[in-house]
Order: C-alpha cells, then structure tokens, then sequence
C-alpha cells in the first residue's frame, strides 16, 4: 500500500529538482511549489515500498539501489541519517547548486528517509568549500526551527579532499577522525557513526526520494527507461558554450545534454564522462550514446557522478590526462601501499610522456605495468578509478601519445581545458 | 547446499610492507615492487587452509583477513 | 628440610638465572627492534627475525620465574611475594628490587599482552609494546645495581655487552626508519604536467 499520492502536477515534467534562477529559496515558496512533505509516521515500509518500485539508485556515483540501502540500515538499532552533499570532485557542481538553490527539498529528503530507516538524528554533511551551499542549508534549517518543527538536524562542513565523500570516509571523520577512507567490512550501514547503523546517501538521492514520498513510485517512472528510470543532474564543463549544470531525463543522449548548454565551444576531440573518477571516450562515437549505465557500457564507461566534460580538438588529451594523475595522486589518502606508489609512479610516468620526454617510450611501459599491478587493491576505489582513467587516456588518445614518443605534441593550445585544484588541504 | 570457501584477504591500511606473509606462503601471495602484498585471486585451496590460517596469525600489523564467503558469490 | 634450601645452590641459581635473563632480554629486545627496522641479514627470511623474537621471548620468561621464584624461596635473598611485583621500601636494597619488581611488572604486561594480540585491538597492543623500551634498561639498572655480583668486572662485562647489543640495535632502527614507514613519508610533492 502505498502512501498518499497527490495529482498530478507541474512536478511532473523536468525539471523536478531544479528551480529555476532567481526563485526564492524560503519555506513557504517551496511548499507552495511542491507541496508539504506527507506524513510519515508509522509509513516506513509503505515509503521503502515506494523507493524499490520506483527503481530508484543513488545519484553520488555508485548507482546502488536505494532501498537496499534503506532496509539494511533499518534493520539495525538506533540509525542515524547522513546527507552526503560533500561532492569532492572538482568538476561536479551538480550537489552543490541543487543545496544552494533547493535545500528545502534536500531537507524533506533527508526527513523522509529518517523516517524510513527509523533514524532520529540527522546529519547534513556540505564541503568547506561551498560556503553558499551551507549558508543556504544553514537558513533552511533555521527557517523551519522558526516555524515551530521539531525536526534536529546537524550541518557540518567536511575538508575538501576528493575522497572526502567516500561513505566510509565521510563517516570516519564524523566519528573524529580524518576524512580517509576505511577498510571494509564493516560497511557504514552497519556501523558507522558512533558505532551505529548509518544511511549515508547523497543529497540528489534523497531530494528524489522527497518526490517520491508525494507523488509516488509511478509519477518517478514517468522519466527514463525502465532500469535507469527518473531524472538526473549533470554538469557540463570543458569546451562548452555555456558550462553549468542541467537536469536531464535518465538515458537522454549526450548530444541532448550537449545541446541544452549551447553546444560545443570547440570542436570536440574526446568526452570525460563521470569526472576524473571516469573515463575518457573518443567524441564521434560517443555524442549519440544514452546517457546511463547500460547505454555507456560498450565504451567502457559508466555515469558515475554524471560529470561531462569535452576537450576540444585542438589540445592535448595526454597532457590533461597528466595534470589529472598528479592531483590524483596528490589526493591519495596515504594510507595503502599501493595506492600512495602507484598513483605516485603513474602520475609521473604520465608527465614523460606528456613533455615528450625522452623516457616516454619506457614510461609507457611502466604506467601500463603498474596500472595493473595497482588496480583494486586499496581499501577504497581511488586507484580503481584512477587506474581506469589513465588506461581510457592511452587508448583514446592512442594517436597522441605515438607523437609524444617521437618527440613532438600536436596540440595547439597547451592550456588546461578540466580544473584541477592546486594547495594543501587539510583532512581534518 | 551452498558450498563456502575461504579467502585470504589483506587490509591495505593496515598493511606496512614487512613482507612476511610472502615468504611464508609464497603459492598465494608475492610482493610488489613496493613490497605490498598482491594475493592471488580465488579461494584458498585445501591443502594451503592450515598455512593460511597460520599466515594470518603471524603478520605482525594483523593485516591478514580470512573471509568466509558462500561459493556462488565469488 | 632446610638442608634443601642452603643459600647455596638456590642463591647461585638466582644470580645465575637472573643473569641468563638479562641476556635473554637484550636478544629479544633487539630482535623486536630488528623486526621492526625491516632487517634482512643477507638471504634469510624476515619472518625469522620475528620468530625468533617471539621463541627466545618465551625462554627468557622461563628463565625470568626461575629467577624470580628463587629470589623469593631463598632465605638469604627474603623477598617476599609482594616485593617481587611492587616496589616496596625495606632496607638497603630497596631501590633494586623496586626496579625489579617494576620490570617484572612490565615484561609480564608485555608477554600478557602479546599472547593476546589477536583479541586486542591493535592501538593497545602496540602502546603496551612501547613499554619494552623501558622494560630493559629497568631490567638491566636492577641488575647493575642489585646484590653481591654489583661491580664485580664479570657483571659489568655482561652489562656492557647488552648495552651494546641494544644500542646496536636502536642505531639499525634509526637509520632504517624510512623504509619502516615508507608509505607514511611517500611525498605528494606539487607538480605540474606542462
């Protein structure tokens, strides 16, 4: 039996989870919009119900099925709810503007899934960073203690490392420690927080399943296909019109995607599709793939954190893949062998061949070795995702590096095209 | 009747590279040029269960795991 | 009855023991200490530093009770039980067997403890284990300071060779620190690709 489902309205065409620029961010416009969250009490099954028939899966990168997560952790003593907004990828904003600009429904979110897991502490987890995000949040969460509700929540800012959302490193550094990943078992879901069962699910996540706790499991299949149905955020970036974020039907094409931020600025050489956790995929054959999972698989590629990024023809793929292996490296948690060399003997092997080193041809070698060697044996999937990312670099950019062992780049621009963060961090 | 085997296991955090275990039960496990751990997929065969166990016991970081998993899964 | 307990052979067999002891306790702290260093002596394995770490750990143990038990059953040597685990004030050589009750107290922590190990978390076990840096130079002081052997050249012939010992051994692990912690000293230095 399912919970109350409202009639349809304006929510139900994209965007569901954006609100557009300049619209106020206040309790009131977002119920007006909206609608106000249903009761939940004693509904828990009923809303677990509603998230598995509606096939949702989390929206933070690793695309697990959300109410697997939900029942798990119900199933333990006293849970706890974390929002993950942390977003450590530097070419993912998607988190952060859809916290800034909607954080009423990120809230409702979290609320919601409190109420499915049967958690009664709440914690809104935001990178330093994003200081607009947080300010937001924080009014958010002020504004509703105003208006008299008893809901508790605890908003905290996490340093800005790219592993820093991880779930077992977001909950290492609740528990006090630093924001590096932990060894698992034991996953968060069963002991985390304090020793307690803890539903870590990213803030899209949980904006989706406040949708569908009022409009239920149907009104969220009415988008996508049936494995990736709903909607899904995306940030655009690299040699784009007009970089930013979109909201997209599951399974659009990157071309639609493309479009809907004026298209190329350049001519497109090659996409990085999932950040620099992702993987590189040749543009030609790329622009008319679905974006989901299974559209993406036979390029080798998976959404991810659905982060996209084009690099224009006229620059150097090895290169950015270069900058890209260092800061990865730099990233490094420094607590596995494996992960703090390899990274470290790739990074570099990768910068001899970007500057057509005369140690290019050996330093081939050497990255192909160790990528091996590397892949999957760290506590967490840093290597993994850098390991992959190096590899789609050497087969898309195949041509490139044959050049940069005979000496020469055939780039005409050796700026960079992807950001990559420079300066010490702190992990505490 | 699912079968469930054993699986030999290292956690890199707490890993430091003594080496050890490499030498003690060579069939499974060889060092990387950094001297970490690379354990050979798959489970632990019969006839090694005795020396993996003991393996285990003596890392000096208890850095070893056996993992009991149900056979299907692997 | 008495004619068992002469002062004689038991007395012997305590100064006897308690010397083994000390050397025992050098062998195994330098051993602990080489384990650590990640030392390798040409072709040999390193898992013997350790197993033999852990063996002569066990024989020094042994030798550590008889010495102890003998301490106490002597009736020249009158160490009561109590003395022999905490320092008590009595005559002349209280301050001796203040240290040896103390480094009694401390090995038997350190063997209690690692005996444990695999139900002990880790961070405990390895504070614990601290402690031998401590253990032995109490260990030795008592045996230095403590008795009729004190001053003898022979007594400080076997104090100057354990002292060498571990001091040996301290300098292996200092100069070897960086490959002992190796990922933890992994500079990320700042690059940049071009």
């Amino acid at each position: 039996m399912s919970v109350a489902v409202r009639p349809r309205s304006r929510v139900s065409a994209l965007p569901r989870l954006l609100r557009p620029a300049g619209e106020p961010t206040s309790l009131s416009a977002h119920v007006a919009h909206y609608g106000g969250l249903p009761r939940l009490r004693g509904e828990a099954e009923a809303l677990i119900a509603d998230v598995e028939a509606s096939g949702l899966r989390g929206r933070g990168g690793a695309g697990f099925p959300t109410h697997l997560k939900l029942r798990a952790v119900r199933a333990g003593r006293s849970p706890i709810v974390v929002a993950n907004g942390v977003e450590g990828e530097p070419p993912s904003h998607k988190d952060k503007l859809l916290m800034r600009t909607n954080p009423h429904l990120v809230l409702d979110g979290a609320v919601a899934a409190a109420a499915a897991v049967g958690a009664r502490q709440i914690v809104i987890a935001v990178g330093r960073n994003a200081a607009s995000a947080r300010d937001s949040l924080a009014g958010a969460i002020a504004e509703r203690a105003r208006a008299g509700s008893r809901e508790q929540f605890e908003l905290v800012t996490i340093p800005d490392r790219f592993v820093a959302g991880e779930e077992t490193a977001l909950v290492h550094w609740l528990n006090g420690g630093p924001a590096k990943p932990a060894f698992v078992p034991p996953r968060p879901y069963e002991k985390g927080v304090r020793g307690r069962p803890t539903l870590v699910q990213n803030v899209e996540t949980l904006a989706n399943i406040a949708l569908i706790a009022r409009h239920g499991p149907g009104w969220f299949r009415e988008l996508g296909s049936d494995d990736e149905p709903g909607s899904m955020l995306v940030t655009l970036g690299g040699a784009v019109g007009r970089p930013g974020i979109t909201e997209l039907e599951s399974g659009s094409s990157l071309r639609d995607a493309l479009e809907r931020c004026d298209g190329f600025d350049e001519s497109p050489q090659a996409l990085l599709i999932g950040g620099y956790f992702g993987t590189w995929v040749p543009a030609a054959r790329a622009l008319d793939a679905p974006l989901s999972d299974a559209g993406l698989r036979p390029f080798g590629a998976a959404l991810g954190a659905r982060s996209l990024a084009v690099l224009p023809q006229q620059r150097c793929g090895v290169a950015e893949t270069a900058r890209i292996a260092d800061y990865l490296a730099r990233e490094s948690a420094g607590q596995c062998g494996p992960c703090v060399f390899g990274l470290r003997a790739i990074a570099d092997a990768l910068t001899a061949i970007a500057t057509c080193d005369s140690g290019a041809a050996a330093a081939l070698k050497r990255v192909r070795r160790v990528a091996q060697q590397v892949t999957g044996r760290g506590a967490c999937a840093h290597p993994n995702g850098a390991t992959r990312l190096v590899e789609s670099a050497l087969a898309v950019f195949a041509d490139e590096v044959g050049h940069h062992l005979s000496g020469y780049c055939s780039a005409r621009s050796s700026e960079s095209v992807l950001p990559v963060p420079h300066g010490p961090v702190e992990w505490r | 009747m699912t079968r469930r085997t054993t699986h030999l296991r290292v956690n890199p955090i707490r890993c430091d590279a003594y080496g050890h275990c490499a030498e003690l039960l060579p069939e499974l496990i060889e060092l990387d040029e950094w001297g970490y751990p690379i354990i050979a997929d798959g489970p632990v065969p019969a006839g090694l269960q005795r020396e993996a166990r003991r393996v285990v016991s003596l890392c000096p970081r208890l850095a070893l795991v056996l993992e009991q998993r149900d056979a299907h899964r692997a | 009855m008495s004619s068992v307990l002469t002062s004689g052979p038991v007395w012997y067999l305590m100064r006897g023991s308690g010397v083994v002891s000390l050397l025992l306790l050098t062998s195994v702290s330098a051993l602990g200490i080489a384990t650590v260093s990640r030392w390798r002596p040409g072709r040999m394995p390193r898992f013997v530093t350790l197993g033999l770490h852990r063996n002569i750990s066990l024989l020094a143990v042994a030798f550590l009770s008889v010495h102890v038990l003998t301490a106490v059953i002597d009736p020249q040597a009158s160490v009561s039980a109590v003395a022999v685990i905490v320092p008590l004030p009595s005559d002349r050589y209280a301050l001796w067997l203040g240290l040896a009750a103390l480094a009694l107290d401390l090995v038997v922590a350190l063997v209690v403890t690692s005996l444990l190990r695999h139900r002990l978390p880790l961070r405990f076990w390895r504070a614990v284990h601290w402690l031998a840096y401590l253990a032995w130079p109490v260990a030795l002081l008592h045996g230095a300071g403590m008795g009729t052997d004190a001053g003898s050249s022979w007594m400080l012939a076997v104090d100057a060779a354990c002292i060498a010992i571990f001091a040996g051994a301290v300098v292996l692990r200092m100069i070897n620190a960086p490959r002992a912690a190796a990922k933890h000293l992994e500079p990320t230095t700042l690059r940049v690709a071009r």
